[in-house]
């Protein structure tokens, strides 16, 4: 955290743009990898891993020490690590880099991005040949580490990283979000927290707890600031709100259903709860654990690999100590229209691997990603945050039951931190993902904007009414391209580009009958020149 | 008769025109540094400014430490084409109109858009050293500032290893990341930043931060960014004179 606010937020969809409108243009299709019979142990190669961590000291050491302990394996495979705190930053680089077939050879990403990076030719290895392959496939004979069993990596969690039936990637850390409730502030409202929250408890008590004293201070907190409910990731809350709703986002094939009466519905109840100081978000006020800690918010919602930051005795913060507010702090998962039938996002990074020239490298490539699937690596990265470890195998371990065992016995052992990870692993038959597409980068943006500009909107006292709801729909559907084709991503990796503009189909016709035109010229010229000779 | 009607009609369109640009003028009234410091947050505000130095520049969105004879503004993301980046040079004269806002103790303006004008004005640093830990530090908020005399103390990172300075906060980080280092005077120390992309790996200061030890005594220079408290974007580093 630590108030750096990213600036590359918005980078997506107009890279992408650039990337479908002729990015690639030149870069070289590369061969299609075919997994070599066998690894070469003579060979040396050097790859360079990408990796995100969260500005987090211990998930940067966790990286390095599974670099050393898989050289010490592979001692001719040498790996270069380059640290990035932002997925943005890393998407950003990625698509500059194969424009100069510059690719890292390992890179954490988001799926979403992937659908991007595969605009180009053969740039991104497909992972099922390789997951088979029985040497050096998920578990294989000639691995030199106890990797899992394709069966091991836990189905929900590898089926995300399938695009146009195949595996571009596979999974590294999952996590989903969470409310993060201060309990003893819902209760002085006269209320107690359900194991499940609906979206109609949280809107009551944060129209309750946004409630001032005639001085203009807060009667809950006694403070002159409090936001009741907070967000971080507005994009996450409308599309879960959506899906909780059974209602429109988009289709698998990159259809846009974003616009459409359950959004304004849900736009309409955000207004509603802002005009009463009921709600903000994180890119408006700022992060969520700022004011949760500091006794100025009742319901935050954040990843739960942000749940070190959260509660009244988080080790990591960015106010300081005098700020801090004793309470209890509880989670649960995000609200829900039906409690009974809960639905949250699945989110987390992925690993892809990047095609390269040499067949051998992108196997070393492959056998070090697969090395961040052992259960070293898996359970040490999972305990830096809310995060779970992606394998059946990791999850079930002796080491790592015993660390969900130690629930608030230390630092460590966070109990926030904790109780995040076990919503996470107790919900993993309630999560889903959105479809992944080219363009759906952009597309979960503005669903986020959606809501940030409603907030904002209210919040300069303009009125929101249909009229505004068309010029909003309108005007995000321009920033963000959405009214261009997106389209899918074709067998062959390419964008789908649809049907040709009739403007442009009558300018190729128009240019066919000149160069008929001009040939019936020659030819009729020639014709008279043969009649002269004769 | 024709001419008549000829006359009355343009007089008719050179008072149209009139009213809307008398309108339009009045509509955009610049406010003085008073009232845009006046201005309830999420109220529309418009200023005259000049630009002090420029943060960043992404995707036509432009960050920027302005400052005028009476006061400083921060300006976040505000709409800007990358040709009109390039005319903003220190001390370019800027017209913003956009929310004033205010994120983590930020008063900033956002959602603006930005206006070039005629007209130059750098501002003079000003010596804020004896009001580090005080309140009164606030009212400069953004303001081109220095520090005198201040020495450098360990910093931990989170494996408790000591150094001069870190790469983010926790020393996650890597060389062109932020750097964070603790300065101390009369006893209470203070945490400053080298902003990455105010100033990155190839700036003087980011190489002079990266030089530091531990007990050197030294004068900054910088702008007086906030975030949850105080938290100066240096880009300037000296011996201390």
């Amino acid at each position: 955290m630590t108030g750096k606010r990213m600036i590359l937020g918005l980078s997506a969809f107009l890279l992408a743009a650039g990337l479908t409108s002729g990015g690639c243009h030149g870069s070289r299709g590369r061969t299609p990898f075919e997994v070599p019979e066998a690894f070469d142990t003579d060979g040396s190669f050097e790859i360079t891993f990408w990796a995100k961590n969260d500005t987090n000291k211990a998930q940067t050491n966790i990286y390095e020490k599974a670099i050393r302990d898989f050289e010490s394996l592979y001692p001719n495979i040498k790996v270069n690590i380059r640290l990035y705190t932002d997925y943005g930053k890393i998407y950003n680089d990625v698509i500059t880099n194969i424009k100069t077939n510059t690719t890292p050879n390992v890179c954490i990403t988001y799926p979403d991005h992937i659908a991007t990076y595969l605009t180009g030719d053969n740039v991104v290895v497909p992972l099922d040949d390789l997951f088979e392959n029985a040497d050096y496939g998920f578990g294989g004979d000639a691995l030199q580490y106890d990797g899992p069993a394709q069966e091991e990596v836990i189905p929900e969690f590898l089926k995300e990283c399938i695009l146009d039936g195949k595996h571009y990637c596979i999974p590294y850390m999952r996590s989903t979000e969470a409310c993060y409730i201060n309990k003893d502030y819902v209760e002085a409202l006269g209320y107690e927290v359900p194991d499940v929250l609906t979206w109609d408890f949280i809107w009551e008590v944060s129209d309750k707890a946004a409630e001032k004293n005639a001085d203009g201070i807060y009667a809950l907190n006694g403070q002159n600031v409090m936001i009741p409910f907070i967000y971080k990731s507005t994009d996450n809350m409308m599309i879960q709100m959506l899906k909780q709703k059974d209602a429109g986002y988009s289709t698998p094939e990159g259809d846009v259903l974003l616009f459409n009466d359950t959004t304004e519905e849900i736009l309409y109840t955000v207004a509603e709860h802002v005009k009463k100081g009921a709600f903000s978000t994180f890119k408006i006020s700022s992060y969520p654990a700022n004011f949760l800690n500091a006794g100025q918010c009742v319901f935050a919602v954040d990843s739960t690999a942000g749940s070190t930051w959260m509660g009244s005795h988080a080790p990591l913060s960015d106010i300081s100590a005098d700020k801090f507010v004793e309470f209890e702090t509880v989670v649960r998962p995000v609200p829900q229209f039906s409690p009974d039938d809960p639905k949250m996002i699945s989110q987390g990074p992925s690993i892809c691997i990047f095609n390269k020239n040499d067949p051998q490298e992108v196997l070393a490539s492959w056998l070090f990603a697969q090395y961040l699937l052992t259960n070293e690596v898996q359970i040490a990265y999972s305990e830096t945050e809310g995060y779970v470890p992606v394998t059946s195998k990791a999850q079930q371990s002796d080491v790592y039951q015993e660390y969900l065992s130690r629930e608030g016995e230390d630092a460590a052992h966070y109990d926030v931190k904790l109780q995040a990870a076990k919503l996470l692993l107790s919900n993993v038959g309630n999560t889903f993902v959105t479809p992944v597409f080219n363009g759906s980068a952009s597309l979960r943006d503005a669903a986020g904007a959606l809501i940030e500009n409603v907030t904002k909107s209210v919040r300069r006292k303009q009125e929101i009414n249909d009229a505004y709801m068309e010029k909003l729909f309108s005007d995000v559907t321009s920033l963000y391209r959405l009214d261009q084709n997106t389209g899918g991503v074709g067998e062959d990796g390419k964008k789908e580009l649809g049907e040709l503009p009739a403007f442009s189909g009558g300018l190729l016709i128009g240019l066919a009958a000149v160069w008929v035109l001009i040939g019936a010229v020659f030819l009729r010229r020639y014709l008279k020149s043969r009649k002269q000779h004769y | 008769m024709k001419k008549t009607i000829a006359i009355v009609l343009a007089a008719t369109m050179i008072g149209a025109m009139c009213t809307a640009a008398f309108a339009e003028e009045e509509a955009a009234g610049v406010m003085t540094y008073d009232e845009y410091i006046a201005a309830e947050l999420d109220s529309e505000v418009v200023v005259e400014t000049y630009v002090q130095a420029k943060q960043s520049w992404w995707e036509d969105k432009a960050t920027l430490y302005t400052q005028n004879e009476d006061g400083a503004i921060f300006v976040y993301d505000a709409a800007c084409s990358e040709e009109d980046y390039e005319k903003l040079v220190e001390g370019q004269k800027i017209k913003v109109t956009g929310y004033k806002s205010e994120w983590s103790g930020e008063v900033e303006i956002v959602d603006a858009t930005i206006e070039i004008l005629d007209g130059n004005y750098i501002a003079e640093t000003e010596d804020v050293t004896a009001l580090l830990g005080k309140d009164e530090l606030a009212d400069h908020q953004n303001e081109k500032v220095s520090f005198k005399g201040l020495t450098v103390e360990a910093s931990t990172d989170a494996d408790g290893n000591e150094a001069a300075f870190l790469y983010n906060w926790d020393g996650s980080g890597s060389q062109g990341d932020d750097l964070y280092f603790n300065v101390s005077l009369d006893g209470n120390t203070y945490t400053f930043t080298v902003e990455s992309y105010l100033c990155g790996s190839d700036t003087d200061v980011y190489k002079a931060v990266e030089a530091l030890q531990i007990g050197d005594v030294i004068d900054m220079e910088g702008f007086l960014y906030w975030y949850e408290g105080p938290n100066p974007h240096i880009t300037a580093v000296a011996a201390a004179a």
